[in-house]
């Protein structure tokens, strides 16, 4: 993956519009978060493979970045995006990298669905 | 009875962390050790560091490095059971303990390491752990091979008393460094520090390279 930029993903985030599309969303502050500091809370969530269409669909922010995808129903969110990259299967992966290469969020959309 | 070593662990590198001095030392005396692993731990959160993988690349990755682990550790049966990552206590436990009985009946290990149930710390090691007590406990209480389990907890030696296996693994460090450093997604940042640390002739810590402590399961039946 590489450091956004912000015009390559919303082009590439176009080409998602107005089809199902499958969506991986997760953030996570890593399973040992309360056992390191006991200040924390290990907070970890993710969903693979809702199955959405997108109406509208947009990064914006200057870096770490944001993206807002306007579903049928409702809207997905993710916020702290850092890299990207469009996979050899046409898949838009961006993430949120923490230094040393820990991810702290994900979003990812792909015309097919994410391997189980 | 024949010895055989059987590592039921639910990530790539939980064994190379936990159990890799005890493989080791087995190997080095020819006894068999099976590892069966029931995850490629895809939704770790280490990338490498330099960041090198993704989330949709990290599956086949982990799984070359455990490959990649076991050569170092010369683990001759390695076995992927095929779960996902986070999603072990989410499973049915009768079935997740029949996949872990049909492979001890397989084995008939003299030995058996997991995780201590309620001592894990990440979910997917207690739910390992408590799968592979749920699996021995359908058997007659003689015919149940020895459990040594790993606890990370804070309190574990509150709840579980001192470990009544102190391994000293010193004369396996070199195989430990290696099995960990072929973990290389997941143990990146983790070795540049070991390395700085040796580098500067400061201790490491010697849980990691002198010893390894396990507590030996106490049935309750």
């Amino acid at each position: 993956m590489k450091a956004i930029i912000k015009e390559d993903v919303q082009a590439s985030l176009e080409t998602f519009l107005n089809q199902p599309v499958y969506i991986h969303l997760e953030t996570t502050t890593g399973s040992y978060s309360a056992h390191k500091d006991e200040q924390n809370m290990t907070v970890v969530a993710y969903i693979r493979n809702a199955k959405v269409t997108c109406s509208r669909a947009k990064i914006t922010g200057e870096g770490p970045f944001r993206a807002g995808l306007k579903i049928e129903d409702g809207w997905i969110y993710a916020e702290g995006l850092t890299d990207y990259t469009v996979d050899d299967e046409g898949r838009l992966l961006l993430a949120g990298y923490l230094p040393g290469g820990k991810l702290a969020i994900s979003l990812q959309i792909s015309k097919k669905p994410f391997a189980v | 009875m024949k010895k055989h070593l059987l590592v039921i662990l639910p990530h790539p590198d939980d064994e190379s962390f936990g159990v890799a001095g005890l493989i080791a030392l087995n190997r080095k005396e020819d006894i068999p050790v099976t590892y069966a692993c029931l995850t490629l731990g895809e939704m770790g959160r280490n990338m490498g560091d330099p960041l090198f993988a993704n989330r949709e690349t990290l599956p086949l990755l982990r799984k070359q490095e455990l490959i990649d682990a076991c050569r170092e550790m010369d683990v001759q049966d390695l076995r992927m059971l095929g779960y996902r990552d986070k999603t072990l206590e989410f499973e049915d436990e009768e079935k997740l303990a029949d996949r872990i009985e049909a492979v001890i009946d397989d084995v008939n290990p003299s030995l058996v390491v997991t995780f201590y149930p309620g001592h894990g710390v990440h979910p997917d090691h207690d739910a390992c752990g408590a799968a592979v007590i749920r699996a021995l406990s359908r058997k007659k209480k003689e015919d149940r091979p020895r459990v040594l389990c790993m606890a990370i907890t804070h309190h574990r030696e509150e709840v579980l008393g001192k470990p009544d296996v102190v391994l000293d693994i010193k004369e396996a460090a070199d195989i430990k460094m290696n099995a960990l450093k072929a973990h290389k997604s997941q143990t990146g940042g983790f070795m540049k520090e070991i390395e700085k640390k040796l580098a500067n002739g400061e201790p490491v810590v010697e849980t990691w390279f002198e010893k390894e402590t396990f507590w030996t399961y106490q049935w309750n039946d």
